[in-house]
Formats: structure tokens, C-alpha cells, sequence
């Protein structure tokens, strides 16, 4: 059996997830590669070595600079040919997932994604993902080679148990149609203030609050609790809040511990990001929103009324 | 502009919602509706031919020949007609057969856009539109907030793990966009009227040019080997608020487990 694994890298670090990726898979295959698109690239293989890769392939071309899915699914479809490969992984993103997608449309190649632990049973690639928004946990498998698979955010730790890979440098053909798409601009200011990742209660408000001008009762009351405010897509997207404080697939993955919503309906996009936490509480005038499927304490009501009400209780109780 | 969204017929959640123990495939049987994503780029869609003055909206669809009932809905909201690709031999097609009938079907409407919602609620994959893409050979952008249509090209900006991307493509290009992008109009009753009465073609395989063999359980790569009960969370505490007096309950709550 032999893996390869996507590094996704963003600047000059190599991401948590992918190289997560990495470390089980080098756990579970001792010829496990990895590879590493992009634009200057020094200093990358050595960590993708000290996670496990046995070899690194580094792609590294000014046309391939930008993170765009299509040109990174030639340059893997290219080492699939040649060397071959019977596993190709990745750790979920945006980024990975395009990825993932082309490359099983390219190959005709199966792809399982969400997957949540990888397994060898009788010399067979298990994988197990929970469907149908947690309702079953299902073992997956594949019929052929390559077998590809996208996991979920969050899933393997990091390990830099030492060792040293062997780089091998690659040329990029970028396919005519995979070239079309280009980033003409980027938008990724860095938070001041806390991170959410970092806090212990996140009181997160959801596009039912309505309007922007709510916030100050949420800062209100988090400020109370001695937490801090976190947000969702719908309200980041509508530029009421700032993107660092978004939860969710293209926010933040965390895990307080204590949630509390108000006004989240509980989109899959969201949910994966804050899933784990470890006591979840939502506020929602919807009594069917689906966050309230996975919620500790489901309260249907109007949280113009409760925000306020709630916080005065607090402030009262901690003095 | 032709546009060309691509929607699915989901089993709606609640306890109906299974996969089936004997094929191992999700259980279509119970009550079912639109993808409730697709909304979302339906909505996008009628926008953008409403901009442009003039165009069509044509909705692409594989699933059992009953899924028309669900997809009437985005005909409902103005979108002008549907094509649904329905054949036994797709039934347990995995990505690879899915993203060859959808490919297939679009290719024959020869569209200046595809449209993508954000993920089907019951696969929740989120990766149709890049294979779809990938056989058509199409620049693809997901993870859509924003979107312009001018001059021969797209403009869209895409929210990723680190902010946001401008992105520029020439048509035609597949896009798949955010369930934040828009808030979905409602069928109005005269829309629903209307719906019964707009074209709704039913193709075979062989309709879309595809072979029986590339699809269905014979092209699938993927398979399920066991389901088992996912860990239990506990029950959930619900609660009717009325006039704030949930607030000494959820502070009670917090307490009892130490986070006030």
C-alpha cells in the first residue's frame, strides 16, 4: 500500500489538519508521501518529514501560487499516475474539498469525506464518518484504488515524532481549463481583542438577532459571563460583526465549554465548527431550528426579551 | 444568460430520516422536499436573470421520477423549466455516476452558468460542483458571498478558512454558493399555479448519453460496510419562553453545572 497526503499550507506554516492527516496516515501505511503546492515553499518538507512523510513532493511554481483548486488537482492527478499511489487524503477546507471533488471526477476515483477516525480492518482502509447530521455513525470503504478521503477538521493531532524526508521537486502542467479562475484580490485582516478559540463561554449570536445594532447586549452579556462573542456566517457575510469571530466549515472550529445561541439556526456549515462543545444551550423563536437537534437546553422564545434578562441575572449572581 | 442550478430532492430531517439497514443506501421512502440549500442558488439565479433583463433558469435534477413534487417548489419561486435525469440504473450512484449525469444533462443545455447550492443536507458532501466542474471542464468557485456577472465573466468572493478571495473566471464557470448569500423568495400562489404548467422534461441514461455501467451501484468506488448508533448527547431540556422568564432557567441550568 502506498499514501499520499495533501499539506495544505497557508503563508509559510503548514496547516494543523493536514498534517494531522499526515501523522495517522503515516501510522497506518509506512509509505506514506506527501505533497505541497504553491510558491516558495522553503522549510515545508522538512516539517511534512517530521510528521512522517516518507518522501515530499514539492510542487513549487509561481503558476501555482494561488490556493485555487483546479491546478492542484493536475499536479496530483500527475503523481497518482506516476509514482502511484492507492490512497490519497486530505484534511478538510475549503481549499481541499474543491480539490478532493475534481481529482475523483479526474480519476474516476472514489472519495469518502467527513471522515472522523481511519482504520485498518483485515488489510482493508476502513473509514468512519457520522451521516445524516449524527443520527448513525457509518463505516465506509472503497472498491478500487486510488481510494481518496477528505476528513473532518479536527480529527487526528499533530505529531512531529522526528524523522526526515526525501524531497523530490515536481513539474506543474496546469491543464488549460484548470488555469481559467484567478484571486485578484485577498481579504484577510487578523483579529484584535480575544480569540474564540481561546474562550471558555462564547455567547454566539446567529442572523436571527435581526440587525447589527444588538450586539452591545451581546457584548453586554458576555462581558457578564466572562466570555466571549462569537458569530455566524450569515452575520459575518452581512459585515455586522467581524469575520474572526465566525464559527463554523469557514470560520473557526472551537470547543468552550459552554455555547450559548441566540438567533443560529444551526446550519451544517456552523454546527461542525462548534459541535464539540461541551454544553450547548440555544435561544431560538423557531422551535423547529435545527440546532436545537443537538442543544443541551432548547429554548424557544424572543431573545430581545432573555438577552437582557439573562444578564441582569448574572451580573446579579457573580456581583 | 442561460443559468443552469442544479438542485436535489433530500429526505426531510427528523427520526423518518435513516439510512436502509438492507441496501445500505438513505431510505427515500419517507416525506422528502428540496434541498434546502438549493434555495439559495435558485435565488441567485432568478437575481441574476432579473439583472441581465432577459435569460432562462433551468433546474437539473437526477432522483427518482416522484422528486419533480420537490423541484416544482424552485419553479414556483420563477425558475422556467426542469430536466430530472431519472433511471433505475442510477439509483446508488456515488459521486463518481452522480457527477456524470449531472455533467451530461448541464453539457446538453450548453449554460453560461451552473449553479451550485452550499451541500446537500443529506449526503452533506460539498463536492458536486468541483467533480461536475472537473467533467466539464469548467473553472469552479464554492464558498460564495458575493457575486457580479459582467462582460463574459464572474466575479465572486469566496470566504475560506483565513477571510476572504476575490475571484475572477470566464464563462462559463461553476459556482456553488453560501446559504448566507441571499434570503430565498417565497412561491407566491400564482408562482405555484404556474409551476404545474411549466416544462419539466424526464430523461433516461441513454436521453443524457450515459452508459448504465458508469453509473449506479456498477460505477460506484465507495461502499458502506456498517451502521451503528452514533454517541448519545443526553436529552435536551427544552423550554417555552414567555416574556424573558426563561432567563432564571438557563441561569439555574448554568449553575447546577458550575459555568456562571
Amino acid at each position: 500500500m502506498s499514501t499520499l497526503v495533501f499539506l495544505e499550507h497557508h503563508d509559510s506554516s503548514i496547516q494543523k489538519g493536514s498534517l494531522g492527516v499526515l501523522t495517522k496516515a503515516a501510522a497506518l501505511d509506512p509509505d506514506t508521501s506527501a505533497v505541497i503546492v504553491g510558491s516558495g515553499l522553503d522549510g515545508l518538507a522538512e516539517i511534512a518529514g517530521n510528521h512522517g512523510a516518507k518522501t515530499v513532493y514539492l510542487a513549487d511554481d509561481a503558476s501555482v501560487a494561488s490556493p485555487l483548486p483546479q491546478p492542484r488537482v493536475d499536479v496530483i492527478a500527475a503523481l497518482v499516475q506516476d509514482p502511484g499511489f492507492d490512497n490519497v487524503l486530505f484534511g478538510a477546507s475549503v481549499l481541499a474539498s474543491d480539490i478532493a471533488g475534481g481529482l475523483s471526477a479526474r480519476l474516476d476515483a472514489g472519495l469518502n469525506w467527513d471522515l472522523g477516525d481511519l482504520v485498518m480492518e483485515g488489510g482493508e482502509l476502513v473509514g468512519k464518518r457520522s451521516a445524516l447530521g449524527d443520527t448513525v455513525l457509518v463505516d465506509v470503504g472503497w472498491s478500487a484504488t486510488p481510494r481518496l478521503g477528505l476528513v473532518r477538521a479536527g480529527s487526528f493531532e499533530p505529531n512531529a515524532a522526528g524523522g526526515s524526508a526525501t524531497t523530490e521537486n515536481i513539474a506543474v502542467s496546469v491543464q488549460d481549463f484548470s488555469g481559467k479562475a484567478a484571486i485578484t484580490a485577498q481579504d484577510q485582516e487578523e483579529s484584535s481583542g480575544p480569540s474564540i478559540e481561546e474562550a471558555d463561554i462564547l455567547v454566539t449570536a446567529g442572523r436571527g438577532i435581526g440587525s447589527p445594532d444588538a450586539f452591545p447586549m451581546f457584548e453586554d452579556l458576555a462581558s457578564a459571563m466572562g466570555g466571549a462573542v462569537a458569530t455566524t456566517r450569515a452575520v459575518v457575510d452581512s459585515g455586522w460583526y467581524p469575520y474572526a469571530t465566525q464559527i463554523g466549515q469557514t470560520g473557526k472550529v472551537v470547543t468552550p465549554k459552554l455555547y450559548i445561541g441566540f438567533g443560529v439556526s444551526g446550519a451544517i456549515q456552523h454546527k461542525v465548527g462548534m459541535q464539540s462543545s461541551q454544553t450547548i444551550v440555544a435561544i431560538n423563536k423557531d422551535p423547529n431550528a435545527p440546532i436545537f437537534e443537538f442543544s443541551d437546553m432548547a429554548v424557544v422564545g424572543d431573545l430581545n426579551e432573555i438577552v437582557p434578562a439573562l444578564s441582569k441575572l448574572v451580573k446579579e449572581r457573580r456581583g | 444568460m442561460k443559468i443552469a442550478v442544479c438542485v436535489k430532492e433530500v429526505p426531510d430531517s427528523g427520526p423518518s430520516r435513516r439510512i436502509d439497514p438492507g441496501t445500505k443506501r438513505i431510505d427515500r421512502s419517507g416525506d422528502r422536499s428540496l434541498n434546502a440549500y438549493d434555495l439559495n442558488a435558485v435565488e441567485e439565479a432568478l437575481r441574476l436573470k432579473e439583472a441581465a433583463g432577459d435569460g432562462e433558469v433551468v433546474l437539473i435534477s437526477m432522483g427518482a421520477p416522484k422528486a419533480l413534487d420537490s423541484i416544482r417548489k424552485a419553479l414556483g419561486m420563477g425558475a422556467d423549466r426542469a430536466v430530472l435525469v431519472s433511471d433505475e440504473a442510477a439509483a446508488g450512484s456515488d459521486l463518481i455516476g452522480t457527477s456524470k449525469v449531472l455533467a451530461a444533462a448541464i453539457s446538453a443545455e450548453s449554460p453560461d452558468l451552473v449553479l451550485f447550492g452550499q451541500q446537500a443536507s443529506d449526503g452533506e458532501g460539498a463536492v458536486m460542483w468541483a467533480a461536475v466542474a472537473e467533467r466539464l471542464q469548467m473553472p469552479v468557485v464554492s464558498q460564495i458571498s458575493e457575486l457580479t456577472v459582467a462582460g463574459g465573466s464572474v466575479t465572486a468572493k469566496r470566504q475560506t478558512e483565513f477571510g476572504y478571495d476575490t475571484i475572477e473566471a470566464p464563462l462559463p464557470a461553476v459556482l456553488a454558493v453560501s446559504d448566507a448569500l441571499n434570503e430565498p423568495r417565497f412561491p407566491s400562489l400564482k408562482g405555484i399555479m404556474g409551476a404545474k404548467k411549466k416544462p419539466q422534461e424526464t430523461k433516461s441514461l441513454a436521453d443524457v448519453g450515459v452508459d448504465a455501467g458508469d453509473v449506479g451501484e456498477a460505477g460506484a468506488r465507495t461502499t458502506v460496510s456498517a451502521l451503528n448508533p452514533p454517541p448519545s448527547r443526553g436529552d435536551t431540556l427544552k423550554i417555552e419562553d414567555e416574556n424573558g422568564s426563561s432567563a432564571q432557567q438557563i441561569l439555574d441550568y448554568l449553575v447546577e453545572r458550575k459555568l456562571v
